[in-house]
């Protein structure tokens, strides 16, 4: 195995990155990969089973599925990058802070922290989402506002065992300001939790997503997104389970690589955390 | 009494944190930007109508009194009426928690049944076939969106089997069980009606198996990694030396120190429980606070929304807490600080 990365010598792992590649890419080119408009109804081709012409089959509606999976692989790529990077962000800037300000500064953003992980997510995201008005786009800031808390707990936790460090003080006692030194020295050295963190949220960020627009607070039919698509299968499950099945093994897959990628990355980068086995 | 101070010190970090979850419940109900009077009246209201509404759901106050309000209503049991189905938000919650309660607790019974022997088989076999199988369903069970499982669920015990009911607490021809602590099983045995028991039993599998998916995995991947961790310690090979035979290694020797994180994983748990609750209860139409809590947040009913929400807040940490009772007594080593 020799020169290979550390996180490619375990197989599932490679699986998991394959799949996060193949995603990206169904996800990134669907307009040349899809056969259809995953708008295009054709109603003289209705509910058909998966079959050589299309290939996952069509919904009630005629439009053909494999399509519709394919633009929702961008649909579900946006959201999760999207709340990772608005929830990593603001969470890490506010732990950061709260750590290095330290006192009632401190004190008062972790309090805020408690109260919002006090809630269980999806309950909150759909109370934020209901209120907002159900739209992707407002799914999406509910969803990174229940997630945010995570990121400015881990950030300020590294931060405090990184603040005694002999390179800060080396760094301080040469007059480097507080903010080269949060940007040049501490976050680089306390990112490795945050990228695991990040993965894993990716992972969870779409099912939320799926979730929230499954029961109507996200995205809106005619929109090819997952959860909406499985929505959209529900009455049919008796009788052309595929609607809602491809969708669903569509999420299973990108999740459960996400989660792979965490647990890979866990072992890779964190030593301490590295779970037995 | 070390012990005590530390629960006092729990509890009023608790109290403080509701106040700061009652503040986010209200600020959200606040940013509704649809007029919550025009929605619960509908499209014809008169502006009369709209003002009567806003007046008698003191929704004409400025923000802050309508906070204090509702703080003080809170303190006094009063969470508000609901604007959809007209009645007090702290009857609605009664009346659908138990449901919920049940579902939940039945689900997190089917985790443990489940997770703790799978995490512990798949310790004993690693890096076999049989641990392969526990990993791979445990990674899937952490990654399959419940409300997707909910329906493939019922396609294939209603629908295909026709083994299970695929919905609701209780058949409809058989009447429910009088009401003692509002949970169909353990009411149907107080009243000794077989038929109640029957069929609220029959109700529960698919969706405490659908809610439960997810618990399971966590537990069976805490027991696994708690298990190889402690199968490598000393005492094990002490206990081998001696001469003990493998099931009492393994019951009494590892599993009893490896179930320590796996409390602390399950009081983890409960926060996913109610929110998979909220899909789950969807899904099987189980009319428990997760589907009030949908229809209300449809109908934009805050005062409900806010109820629920509330609710799930304090439950969540005091679930918390008592597994942190539960640890302490569990492993009286651990000094919290």
């Amino acid at each position: 195995m020799g020169r290979r990365a550390p996180i490619l010598r375990e197989p599932l792992n490679v699986i998991a990155l394959t799949l996060i590649a193949a995603f990206a890419i169904c996800a990134l080119l669907a307009p040349l990969l899809a056969p259809y408009d995953p708008l295009a109804q054709t109603l003289s081709a209705r509910l058909e089973p998966p079959s050589a012409e299309h290939w996952l089959g069509t919904d009630s509606l005629g439009r053909d599925i494999a399509s519709r999976l394919l633009y929702g692989a961008r649909i579900s790529l946006v959201v999760g990058v999207v709340v990772v990077a608005l929830a990593g962000v603001f969470g890490t800037i506010v732990g950061l802070v709260a750590g290095y300000a330290g006192g009632i500064a401190d004190e008062g953003l972790m309090r805020l922290t408690e109260v919002f992980l006090a809630f269980p997510p999806l309950i909150l995201a759909m109370a934020i989402a209901g209120a907002l008005g159900p739209s992707l786009t407002n799914a999406i800031i509910a969803i990174a506002a229940v997630t945010w808390a995570v990121y400015a707990r881990l950030a300020r936790g590294q931060l405090l065992s990184l603040r005694r460090r002999e390179y800060v003080e080396a760094a301080r006692s040469i007059g480097a300001s507080p903010a080269r030194i949060l940007a040049r020295h501490l976050l680089p050295n306390a990112i490795a939790p945050l990228l695991i963190q990040a993965s894993f949220d990716m992972g969870a960020a779409i099912i939320a997503a799926a979730g929230l627009s499954f029961i109507g607070f996200g995205a809106q039919p005619p929109t090819p997104e997952w959860g909406v698509m499985i929505s959209e299968g529900r009455n049919f499950i008796s009788t052309q389970p595929w609607l809602s099945l491809f969708p669903g093994l569509a999420i299973l897959f990108a999740v459960g690589a996400f989660n792979v990628l965490g647990d890979g990355l866990r072992d890779v980068l964190d030593p301490r955390l590295r779970r037995a086995g | 009494m070390r012990f005590l101070g530390y629960l006092i010190r729990r509890i009023v970090g608790i109290a403080a944190v509701m106040i700061g979850v009652s503040v986010i419940t209200f600020a959200i109900s606040h940013v509704i930007p649809t007029d919550p009077a025009a929605a619960a009246l509908g499209d014809h209201a008169t502006d009369e109508q709209i003002a009567a509404f806003r007046a008698e759901y003191r929704l004409d106050r400025p923000l802050v009194e309508q906070y204090v309000t509702y703080a003080t209503g809170i303190l006094h049991g009063d969470l508000g009426r609901s604007i959809r189905t007209r009645r007090a938000v702290v009857d609605d919650l009664v009346d659908s928690f138990p449901a919920t309660l049940e579902l939940s607790f039945t689900a997190l019974l089917v985790a443990m049944l489940v997770g703790v022997p799978a995490g512990v088989w798949s310790a004993l076999y690693r890096g076999r076939p049989p641990d392969l199988i526990v990993r791979l369903l445990a990674l899937a069970g952490g990654s399959i969106p419940v409300f997707w499982l909910g329906l493939i669920v019922i396609g294939l015990g209603y629908y295909q089997l026709g083994w299970f009911p695929g919905g609701g607490r209780i058949d409809t021809f058989v009447q429910p069980p009088p009401p003692r602590t509002g949970l169909y099983v353990v009411d149907s045995v107080i009243a000794g009606d077989l038929d109640a028991l029957r069929s609220s039993l029959l109700h529960l599998v698919l969706p405490a198996l659908t809610l439960g998916y997810f618990s399971t995995a966590v537990i069976a991947r805490m027991t696994r990694s708690s298990m190889l961790e402690v199968l490598g310690q000393d005492y094990m090979r002490t206990a081998r030396a001696k001469g003990l035979r493998e099931r009492v290694i393994v019951v009494r020797h590892a599993l009893r120190n490896a179930l320590i994180p796996t409390v602390t994983i399950i009081g983890l748990t409960f926060g996913s429980l109610l929110s998979g609750a909220v899909l789950t209860e969807t899904i099987f139409s189980w009319p428990g606070l997760g589907r009030y809590a949908t229809a209300s947040a449809v109908s934009l009913d805050f005062p409900a929304v806010l109820g629920v929400t509330l609710l799930a807040a304090v439950v969540y940490p005091l679930a918390n807490l008592v597994v942190d009772v539960a640890y302490y007594w569990l492993d009286p080593r651990i000094q919290h600080g």
